[in-house]
């Protein structure tokens, strides 16, 4: 086991340098960002704000890097965050309880997850596509169950699972992580991370050597789709009430962001989510300098926009090809996953 | 002459008619000038946009940007007519030199650096975005007398419609779309490019200059849209028209081209830009229905369209299968 | 356009005393570790059909693509016509004058006939091109080659048969000198190759010189006026057809001197009946047939590429579902659907196509190993890394695959070590019957050896094995059984005594075998 916290370790150290780079201009720009206070039984400071405000980045992206490891995307997170967050609301309106709405929450979720992993895995429509469908409809069948309005709600309990602390550590911040934590655990401590790896590889080995893709497929866009109805629900629990129109509005471009920050590849295969984890620290630890540093908020997507442009420049093939070139001493083979097999027709065998 | 790859098209005409006809025979009005003119107007941004989106999805990409690109635009202009003195006519040309460029950049990083076109237009929808925000982050009025000259254009039809410049201005893309892309060359390039880049590489489609010249097209309309949205507006936002890209890409698809590429006609994207309009004026006139049914019959539709795709996609590859050497004389 | 008067400067002679109309020495290729071509000469007379043939890997392909500038060729000169031509790229080479139509028809689906056929010189009106011309030209020239097809329909409209035609005449339009085939039939039916054969005399007839690459030797036979046999790089000979046999050019094909050497072995003490195949089959990849397995048996498959032998390995896996057959393990009825079932029962398979088939290319030496018995164990029951390591290590060590450490990734290994550390996989799951698939393809000597004898061990142990591929000594030297495939069907069957190379080259070759009792 030695041998594999180390392989995490340095797996993870980019993200890690650029995470403590991040806190370090927040420091410059706030000396007392570390500073952490105990009040009213809750921890306050804007450390804890970070871990706070990046929980649903933070739980979406979970789901996104299972699902990118599979070499697909899922777009509909956002608009699953918002019906799950209108399902979760609307059931403590009509006098449920707070656990019923959770419940009710993650059903929601796991039937859209259900629905992305069906038509990928077995009607065999790209990722892309396949999602999009939900992403386009899915705000619409949230506002139909909040009809149309911001539907406020004061259950203590649904709240505290936005607003309320475990153990004075606000309950967004003990959610993500024990999730983030499970699941990764999850994954490694199962064979799962590695059939999902190698679907994600080379989808027709995996299937030769006699691995159920088509089950783990589903399997992955439904974890999506629980992921991304927890963070609807906290975040409809944080403003007290769910918010068809902008509930995880463009959070599935910062959870794939956080994802592509974790080092994994877009193109599938191998992926930790604790890197991706980190990627969501990272986003939500930038737009803290930005905040903190008194910039105007305005320049939040400017930057976003050159992190990305700059992560994707690194993780190029092209780029890494020439970066090969560079160093071209060493006996390795070249990196030829990208071989230029001739493609002669647009759909990929499937069968 | 009907072919099997005008199926899409004419399922795209067919529901239009359809819904045209359950419009109008629920309510009369709707087949007044007066609805199909305000269906021009309202949609002229949404419409130039798809034309451009249309080149981009029919050779194999997705444009992410365009959104933040109208916002963009609307917002530069207004900044530019409100701090200096230059004419609309010169800041009209500008903001579509910038988006053009903007565009062919996008399609420049895309074709050398091998990445996918999702995660370069999405940077490039950040960046578009956060430099409007930069510009304004509040709505900035137009004033200038060329704009109220400009909005004042019309001509009105038998029945109070009044089909303005914008509408006009959409029409007229729509038409230049169809002929670059059916007629053109590099039209017939994008198409090759759709159909298969490795394919079209060996067949002598120049991909570089296809790829850049694409986006550069999609950026383009893009600012157009942006120069007509702030007609329409009179005003620059940079909060403006968030989420236009995936009301282009719907009216793309139910306009019946293939979301994977190479099928597909600019004419069809404009029957899907009017049903979804149609979905709109006809929830207006029920009253009694809410507005996001628009999104949730949008989402069927598009989810109808990729299935009927699939499905002809299976079709093919099946008859193939079957097809013998029947059509060889000699 | 058809009306082809006798080209200037020979008066009487006939065309083969022509200057050649292509004439390549001295190519040379190279790739890190290999010569992949050696010192090739080819020449291509005006009029002449001839023949590329060897076996996969032979150079066929590689000298294809340094005549047409896919790859930079390492030596040689080419002459197109008497002026030397070094073309950069197939564009290039397509406007000097040599045109290539591949097996997987490269034009596009989703245009119309006409359109791919003047996509990039479509006929313009008034800065427009003009449709109406562009189909108009397409039908009359399409008509030339014998297709009487609506060019404003889509290209998949037509039959595979019909698109080979509309990328030939793609070809030909647009270069005109040398048109070359790669395996332009390989997915044709006999009608189908008939319309295509008319084609290709009306070219021949117009004085192209077309270059015919194919693993049909009848079809060689019927059109092709000269064949060069290329072998590991090599032209190990250049002949007319009309004046040698079948059996000559697959000797040559196959090489080395044929002995009739009988290899000794147990043919007997074979065990219980393991497997029964009645009638397994699908329509158009391989017809109906049997099989009956005992346990301690190899039965080697053989056959020319496209006999059927890699299609037989993949319907018994469910790799392909097949549409009709009956199999029985152990005398009872299973189903084999899918891969997976096919697992359950005991069945592996080492595919042919190791890299897009086999191994899993970014994941480590370990997880490959392991991938078939974790996936048959499901996720559930993960077996622990210290187990990982233990299977891992064993098999490293039994099949000696070499490698700096378990945990770098598959495809940084050479082909030989990617190809035990795959059979490592599936020994791993210990199965019952084995299959391989072209197990020593593109693998360096040393490993070769190994494999064969580790068939031979696994055979001692018990397992029954099914292993097809194109090297008869090979087959010869494991196989209790070789079965020869022919256009896709069973055609023979060898047992004991009878499992020569040359039997094998004999019924492969459709030729009475000579001295089988």
């Amino acid at each position: 086991m030695a041998g594999s916290t180390q392989g995490l370790l340095k797996r993870i150290t980019p993200q890690l340098i650029i995470l403590a780079a991040a806190l370090l201009l927040n420091v410059i720009v706030f000396p007392d960002f570390f500073h952490v206070d105990f009040r009213n039984g809750r921890l306050f400071g804007n450390i804890i704000d970070v871990l706070n405000r990046g929980a649903p980045t933070a739980l979406l992206c979970i789901g996104m890097t299972l699902v990118i490891a599979t070499r697909g995307i899922d777009l509909s997170v956002g608009a699953v965050m918002a019906i799950a967050g209108a399902t979760a609301a609307s059931l403590v309106v009509d006098g449920h309880g707070w656990f019923t709405a959770l419940i009710g929450a993650l059903a929601t979720g796991a039937i859209c997850g259900a629905w992305n992993g069906v038509l990928v895995a077995v009607l065999r429509i790209q990722p892309i596509v396949a999602t999009l469908v939900l992403m386009v409809a899915g705000r619409g069948v949230a506002q139909l169950i909040t009809e149309g309005t911001i539907l406020t709600f004061l259950n203590p309990g649904l709240i505290r699972l936005g607003a309320g602390t475990i153990l004075g550590i606000p309950t967004a911040i003990v959610i993500w992580i024990c999730l983030g934590a499970f699941v990764a655990f999850a994954v490694r401590r199962t064979a799962l991370g590695m059939l999902i790896e190698s679907i994600g590889i080379n989808e027709a080995s995996s299937r030769l050597a006699g691995i159920n893709s088509r089950v783990l497929l589903v399997c992955v866009y439904l974890v999506s789709g629980l992921c991304a109805a927890l963070a609807g629900v906290i975040v409809a629990a944080d403003i007290k009430g769910a918010d068809a129109n902008n509930a995880g509005l463009w959070l599935e471009l910062d959870a794939i962001l956080a994802v592509v920050i974790g080092g994994n590849s877009l193109l599938g295969g191998r992926f930790s989510i604790i890197a991706s984890l980190l990627g969501a620290m990272i986003i939500q630890s930038v737009n803290s300098v930005i905040l903190l540093s008194g910039m105007p908020p305005e320049f939040n997507l400017v930057i976003k926009a050159v992190l990305i442009l700059g992560i994707l420049v690194i993780q190029s093939p092209k780029v890494s090809y020439l970066w090969y070139m560079l160093r071209a001493s060493g006996p390795q083979p070249q990196p030829d996953r990208k071989s230029p097999r001739p493609r002669t027709t647009p759909e990929e065998k499937t069968q | 002459m009907i072919r099997s790859t005008h199926l899409p098209l004419i399922v795209t005409l067919v529901t239009f008619v359809l819904a045209f006809a359950l419009c109008g025979s629920q309510y009369p009005a709707i087949l007044s000038t007066r609805v199909v003119a305000n269906l021009l107007t309202d949609n002229a941004f949404l419409g130039i946009v798809a034309v451009g989106m249309t080149f981009v999805i029919l050779s194999g990409g997705i444009d992410l940007s365009v959104g933040s690109v109208i916002a963009f635009t609307g917002v530069f202009l207004a900044v530019i007519l409100r701090d200096t003195s230059m004419h609309p006519l010169m800041a009209f040309a500008l903001a579509l030199i910038i988006t053009t460029a903007f565009g062919a950049a996008m399609g420049a990083t895309i074709h050398y650096l091998e990445m996918p076109p999702f995660i370069v237009t999405l940077a490039g929808m950040f960046l578009a975005r956060g430099a409007a925000y930069v510009l304004s982050t509040d709505s900035v009025p137009i004033e200038h007398e060329f704009y109220d000259v400009l909005q004042g254009i019309y001509w009105k039809a038998a029945g109070g419609g009044r089909f303005r410049l914008i509408g006009g201005v959409m029409v007229l893309t729509f038409i230049v779309g169809a002929i670059v892309a059916h007629r053109t060359r590099f039209g017939q390039n994008v198409y090759a490019l759709g159909g298969g880049p490795q394919t079209a590489k060996l067949m002598g489609v120049p991909l570089a200059q296809t790829t850049i010249g694409i986006y550069a097209i999609s950026g383009g309309l893009a600012g157009l849209a942006g120069i007509v949205f702030s007609l329409y507006t009179s005003a620059g936002y940079s909060l403006a028209t968030v989420g236009v890209e995936l009301d282009a890409i719907a009216a793309v698809v139910i306009g019946g081209t293939l979301l994977s590429g190479g099928y597909g006609f600019v004419a069809g994207t404009f029957f899907g830009i009017m049903i979804m309009g149609l979905i709109q004026t006809y929830i207006v006139f029920d009253g009694t229905l809410s507005s996001w049914w628009t999104k949730i019959v949008i989402g069927m539709l598009l989810f109808a369209f990729i299935l009927l795709q699939k499905g002809l996609i299976w079709a093919t590859t099946a008859r193939k299968r079957r097809a013998t050497g029947s059509a060889a004389l000699s | 356009m058809t009306e082809q008067t006798a080209p200037t400067g020979t008066p009487t002679g006939t065309d083969a005393q022509d200057a050649p109309m292509l004439h390549a020495k001295g190519i040379s290729k190279f790739f890190p570790g290999t010569i992949a071509l050696d010192d090739v000469e080819l020449t291509l007379h005006r009029g002449e059909v001839h023949a590329l043939l060897g076996e996969n890997g032979a150079g066929k392909s590689t000298l294809i693509k340094c005549l047409t500038g896919a790859y930079k060729r390492d030596g040689g000169v080419i002459t197109l016509d008497g002026e030397v031509i070094n073309p950069a790229s197939t564009a290039e080479s397509q406007i000097c004058g040599i045109g290539t139509v591949y097996q997987e028809v490269n034009l596009l689906p989703n245009l119309t006939v006409a359109e791919n056929l003047y996509l990039g010189r479509q006929p313009m009106r008034g800065g427009l091109v003009s449709r109406k011309r562009m189909v108009a030209e397409a039908r009359r020239v399409l008509r030339d080659y014998g297709l009487d097809v609506d060019p404003g329909e889509p290209l998949t409209r037509y039959s595979v048969a019909v698109q080979q035609v509309v990328a030939i005449a793609r070809a030909v339009e647009m270069s005109g000198k040398v048109l070359i085939l790669d395996e332009p039939t390989a997915s044709l039916d006999r009608d189908e190759v008939q319309l295509l054969f008319s084609v290709i005399r009306t070219l021949k007839e117009r004085g192209l010189a077309i270059v015919f690459v194919t693993h049909f030797l009848d079809q060689v036979f019927e059109i092709s006026d000269r064949a060069t046999v290329l072998r590991n790089g090599r032209v190990v000979g250049t002949r007319v057809l009309s004046t040698v046999s079948q059996h000559d050019i697959v000797t040559l094909m196959l090489g080395r001197q044929l002995e009739a050497k009988v290899h000794d072995r147990q043919t007997g003490a074979a065990g219980e009946m393991l497997l029964e195949v009645d009638g397994l089959g699908k329509r158009g990849m391989l017809e109906p047939f049997s099989l009956a397995l005992r346990k301690g048996e190899v039965v080697g498959l053989a056959g020319l590429l496209g006999s059927g032998r890699t299609e037989t390995a993949n319907l018994l896996f469910g790799a392909v579902p097949a549409d009709g057959g009956v199999l029985k393990m152990h005398g009872k009825e299973i189903r084999v659907g899918n891969p997976r079932e096919a697992v359950r029962h005991g069945f592996a398979l080492c595919p042919e196509d190791r890299k897009t088939e086999g191994i899993v290319g970014d994941l480590s030496v370990r997880d490959n190993i392991v991938l078939a018995l974790q996936a048959r164990q499901g996720w559930m029951r993960p077996l622990s890394r210290a187990k990982m390591n233990e299977i891992a290590e064993h098999y490293v060590r039994t099949l000696d695959i070499r490698l700096a450490s378990l945990d770098m990734p598959i495809r940084l290994l050479s082909g030989g070590n990617q190809q035990k550390a795959l059979l490592a996989r599936w020994l791993a799951t210990s199965p019952d019957f084995l299959i391989l698939d072209e197990p020593t393809r593109g693998i360096d000597v040393g490993a070769h050896a190994e494999i064969i004898a580790l068939i031979e061990t696994l055979r001692q142990q018990g397992m029954s094995l099914l292993v097809a591929s194109s090297e008869m000594e090979e087959l010869v030297a494991y196989s209790t059984r070789v079965i020869v495939l022919r256009d896709r069907r069973q055609v023979a069957e060898l047992t004991g005594a009878e499992i020569t190379a040359q039997n094998i080259v004999h019924a492969i070759a459709d030729e009475p075998a000579r001295g089988v009792a």
